[in-house]
């Protein structure tokens, strides 16, 4: 039986899919994009009152992954047996149309541009002998300049909210002073500032450091993008994390791309279709197509096409590549292949601080990408020679609207009864008048840290799983502990009544039982070298050349930001290249 | 699709099911007449009611139900036996414009042909090359009528035609009557191929139409009876209740996307830029905002809306002790605002909206019962959907909030009843989000 055939065909309905398929469909080539899940509508399960169950919701996983199917096995350590993660806790990958970008918060960053070329730039400053033992610290292969065109268009589209430090060289805000240069304002302004996050801006200024307002993507007013589509304004009702935005102020693929691209008779949406590998010629050089399995009729379907853009979630994208043979997958003791090779997190700690009983919080007031932030302590923004490590955290006071049962799970904190009547009276206390401080930092790439496919659990379709190995590292731990110190002279400029501060302890293991961040990077990663990166820096395989790989898979290192701003801006970048360069002579952008 | 007794429904036509040659198309330029006669079509909002989800286009199918039975929008794809492929282009005019089928049979007036018996000679033949030529024909029939006998004999329907019906001649005269500069191509759209009178002119006690056209007087679009619950507004320059305030580009915005600062577009008026006016060109459309701002006020006396800040006041004082102050805050004031001033065009303004300040509530009520969609459009691709509250709120708690929102920020309509809610909920229509075009994003 002969396949279908099309021009493209983009796996995974998040971001990165739904960008490059939008950018795809307007270089007039037939697009079909493939999703595993279900169809997500946001004017219809998403409306209100309907989306803001926090039972149903975040507490249920209505937008997540179902673990049932397929997940990953996780272990600490190479010599330990990995074991299936049954329950969703340290991570949430999504599910259905839109992806993870339809349950994300907002927090919508570029990237710090030092980070884009972290080896070179730690060498240049501390030399070689700087870089730890068995971190595999690299470049990008890409520039903050090369990419600023793509971070200003992925704004437009998600309509982000914030206030700029410089446009074109000049001033322009009381925005950042470490953010870069911007070419032009952001779409919307920034959003207006909770009492906790102003109190936090005044107390860090105090301090001496250099607070900017969070840029978020959720509209701090009524937008329409360059897609034509519109967005209510944000109001602060904090369902964002795990919710799709009954008030369309919260960017997503949903709300933002598709219902434009949906128009586009070039366009095709197929859902509840698990692809199970890129089909690729006798030789692995080209890709054909894909296998999927039509999760109505439990058939599979061959699908072929020219172009084959592998864009769903992270890990995903690492599990694909593995199971399709494209590439040669990483071996930690040989230190060859590249596949599943740097798999980074993101460290994440919390601090609390309680206030007098007349100051209110409201901690179910919030937006998921608003609040106040400092970098002083991001990136290359300080001097790490002392320190002895490399990376850093922004810090931030983030509230995003902690609802009534994520409230009671957390519980009161500090030393607080676990029951009984000053139970209740801690929580009530928390509730209404604490505030947290972040500390959402960087985690480096190491040796004996890596994705490849687990021995012995497979997935519901008899494929093996993806096996992480994944662990805290001295690095990391103290570099989490150095910003950490940095936040308690803040919250003493505020004036708490008490506080505790979360920090990484030495020696401490991953726990996946624990949210942490969803923020997955690497595995697939980019990079000037096919010997030490997965796709070059246009985000295509060195090895099937017909084949791009786009996400934060890309990642070579987990940064301080939170990723969905600069996995648009790879989108948008890869697309333009494919369009501009690929299309025209398809085959290898760089030769290896 | 469901229709009330005093609506659409009461009407509808042109089934041909006799034998005849296809083509009397002379070798011409047809392309360009397709495109014309296609663009005639969508001014003429043939789709909504002749093109079914799942049949083909044009293949009919439009269930009507009826107090005496239902009834089916026909075939009009060129297929020779089951749609009107048999026509020529005589026998099309004559369905088009007077309402008669090609076996002489007249029509149910659903079919708005006394309006279109405004069309030119040029847009009918336009429309007759399209639908020949331009059309896919469907070899589908469409379910037989179910009004049983006697009531299904057609000659009181020829009856109704001869006596409120125009011919074409008188209408072509009222085409060509003296009109200020700027506002004939306005004119023409709107009492004629847009047929804007069917639902928005009041009805007579046959249902025929009170004016067919603004010659006719200014009960010409000063409103119409409810269709499928909602009532449609006056298109005149009323204050309160009709377009006076608003200006073209609000008009053509609306047509074009369904939307704009002053409200959306719900029920039966979304399908008719869906399908209509949202493809027409910017021009028309300008045409077309001209044309009505120009219809002067049926109801004079009415006086022009002003703001009255004083419930947002007590609201962001938080005194939400008004009636239906508590109910409001909790359910509508997110999307609503406190001050009534909405978020358009995601979220539509309250204060000051036609819609709600009408004396019948009709449309308020079902919209809180039943919620709304306004779908996506070509220039305007993002849907928006209030939510249904009848599994919610009670029937009191309706009538609270609907009283609390025709009371605030200057509204001052009369309250509403539990009563009239409970009344209303009878008539209301399924929850929009479960039939009808369902929006994706």
């Amino acid at each position: 039986m002969c396949a279908k055939k099309v021009d493209a065909i983009v796996i995974g309905a998040g971001w990165a899919g739904s960008i490059l398929a939008k950018e795809l469909t307007e270089a007039g080539l037939s697009v079909v994009m493939l999703e595993r899940g279900d169809e997500r509508a946001t004017a219809v399960e998403g409306d209100y009152p309907t989306s803001i169950d926090e039972l149903r919701g975040a507490i249920r996983h209505r937008l997540f992954q179902n673990l049932s199917q397929s997940t990953v096995t996780i272990r600490n350590m190479p010599d330990q047996e990995a074991l299936p993660y049954r329950r969703l806790a340290a991570f949430l990958p999504g599910e259905g149309v839109g992806g993870a970008g339809l349950h994300w918060s907002g927090v919508h960053f570029r990237v710090a541009p030092d980070d884009l070329a972290l080896r070179t730039n730690v060498v240049a400053r501390y030399g070689k002998n700087f870089i730890p033992e068995g971190m595999n610290l690299q470049d990008y292969g890409v520039t903050y300049e090369e990419l600023e065109p793509f971070f200003d268009k992925a704004e437009k589209v998600f309509g982000t909210s914030g206030e700029p430090y410089t446009i074109k060289g000049k001033i322009a805000g009381n925005g950042n002073r470490f953010a870069p240069d911007r070419s032009d304002a952001f779409p919307l302004p920034a959003m207006g500032e909770v009492y906790s996050a102003s109190l936090f801006r005044s107390a860090a200024a105090n301090v001496g450091y250099h607070p900017y307002a969070l840029p978020a993507a959720n509209a701090s007013a009524q937008y329409t993008n360059p897609y034509g589509v519109q967005m209510g304004p944000c109001n602060f009702c904090g369902y964002c994390s795990g919710y799709d935005c009954y008030m369309y102020s919260k960017a997503s693929p949903n709300v933002n791309i598709l219902p434009a691209l949906r128009q586009d008779p070039k366009f095709t949406l197929i859902t509840k279709a698990h692809v199970l590998k890129v089909n690729l010629d006798a030789d692995k050089k080209k890709a054909t197509g894909v296998s999927y399995l039509d999760l109505r009729t439990k058939k599979q379907v061959e699908l072929d096409a020219d172009l084959v853009i592998i864009s769903a979630f992270q890990f995903h994208n690492v599990h694909l590549m593995l199971l399709s043979g494209i590439g040669q997958p990483y071996d930690p003791q040989q230190n060859t292949g590249t596949v599943g090779r740097n798999f980074v997190y993101q460290t994440i700690t919390t601090s609390r601080a309680w206030l007098s009983p007349k100051q209110y919080t409201n901690l179910f007031v919030g937006a998921g990408g608003a609040g106040v932030a400092i970098d002083d302590f991001n990136s290359m923004n300080f001097d790490h020679g002392p320190l002895g490590f490399v990376g850093g955290s922004p810090v931030w006071v983030n509230q995003a609207g902690v609802k009534p049962i994520a409230a009671a799970i957390g519980g009161p904190g500090g030393k607080a009864p676990t029951w009984g009547e000053g139970y209740k009276d801690a929580m009530v206390d928390t509730y209404r008048h604490s505030l947290t401080i972040d500390a959402h930092g960087s985690n480096m790439a190491y040796r004996d840290v890596y994705l490849d496919l687990d021995p012995t659990y497979s997935n519901a379709y008899g494929q093996p799983l993806l096996r992480m190995t994944f662990n805290w590292k001295d690095n990391d731990i103290r570099m989490n502990q150095y910003v950490v110190g940095k936040i308690e002279p803040i919250i003493k400029a505020m004036g708490a009544t008490r506080y505790s501060l979360g920090m990484l302890k030495d020696g401490e293991v991953f726990d996946t039982r624990r949210y942490q961040t969803t923020h997955l990077g690497g595995g697939a990663i980019m990079g000037t070298d096919p010997k030490t990166s997965c796709v070059n820096r246009y985000l295509q395989s060195w090895d099937v050349s017909n084949v791009f790989v786009i996400g934060a898979s890309a990642f070579p290192q987990g940064m301080g930001y939170n990723p969905t701003g600069m996995v648009a801006a790879l989108a948008y970048w890869a697309a333009y290249h494919i369009r501009t360069t690929y299309l025209k002579n398809p085959g290898p952008m760089v030769q290896a | 699709m469901k229709y009330g007794l005093f609506t659409r429904a009461a009407f509808f036509g042109v089934a041909a099911l006799l034998a005849g040659s296809v083509s009397e198309l002379r070798a011409e330029d047809t392309s360009a007449l397709i495109a014309q006669g296609k663009y005639v079509a969508e001014a003429s909002d043939c789709s909504a009611c002749h093109t079914v989800r799942g049949r083909g286009e044009f293949a009919g199918g439009m269930e009507f139900k009826l107090p005496i039975g239902s009834i089916y929008s026909s075939n009009i794809t060129p297929d020779p036996t089951h749609g009107i492929g048999a026509y020529s282009e005589a026998e099309f005019s004559r369905a088009v414009r007077e309402g008669v089928r090609r076996d002489g049979a007249s029509l149910y007036p659903a079919m708005p042909f006394p309006s279109y018996a405004r069309m030119s000679d040029g847009d009918i033949h336009a429309l007759y090359v399209y639908f020949m030529k331009g059309v896919q024909p469907v070899a589908q029939a469409v379910p037989p009528n179910g009004i049983p006998w006697p009531l299904s004999i057609r000659l009181p329907m020829s009856v109704w035609r001869a006596v409120f019906s125009p011919s074409v001649v008188a209408a072509q005269k009222d085409v060509n009557r003296s009109l200020p500069d700027g506002i004939r191509r306005g004119a023409y759209l709107v009492e004629g191929p847009g047929h804007c009178g069917a639902c928005h002119s009041p009805r007579g006690m046959a249902l025929q139409e009170k004016a067919l056209s603004n010659s006719s007087g200014s009960l010409f679009l000063s409103g119409g009876a409810a269709i499928d619950g909602f009532v449609p507004t006056s298109l005149r320059q009323d204050q309160r209740t009709g377009l006076a305030g608003w200006s073209e580009d609000d008009i053509v915005q609306f047509l074009a996307t369904g939307r704009n600062r002053r409200g959306e577009a719900f029920g039966g008026m979304t399908d008719a830029i869906f399908h209509g006016t949202q493809h027409l060109t910017d021009a028309d459309l300008h045409a077309m905002a001209r044309y009505l701002l120009s219809l002067q006020s049926h109801q004079p006396t009415l006086s022009a809306w002003h703001y009255d800040p004083s419930a947002a006041t007590a609201l962001q004082a938080g005194d939400a002790s008004a009636q239906g102050a508590k109910v409001y805050v909790d359910h509508c004031a997110a999307c609503h605002r406190s001050d009534g001033r909405g978020y358009a065009p995601a979220f539509p303004p309250l204060a000051g909206n036609p819609v709600l300040m009408s004396d019948d509530p009709a449309s308020l009520v079902h919209v809180v019962q039943s919620g709304a969609v306004l779908p996506g459009m070509i220039k305007a691709p993002s849907a928006f959907a209030m939510p249904a509250y009848s599994g919610i709120l009670s029937s009191q708690q309706i009538a609270d909030v609907v009283t609390f929102i025709r009371k605030a920020w200057g509204n001052n309509a009369a309250p509403v009843t539990a009563a009239t809610v409970e009344e209303l909920r009878k008539s209301a229509p399924e929850p929009t989000i479960q039939k009808g075009i369902i929006p994706l994003n």
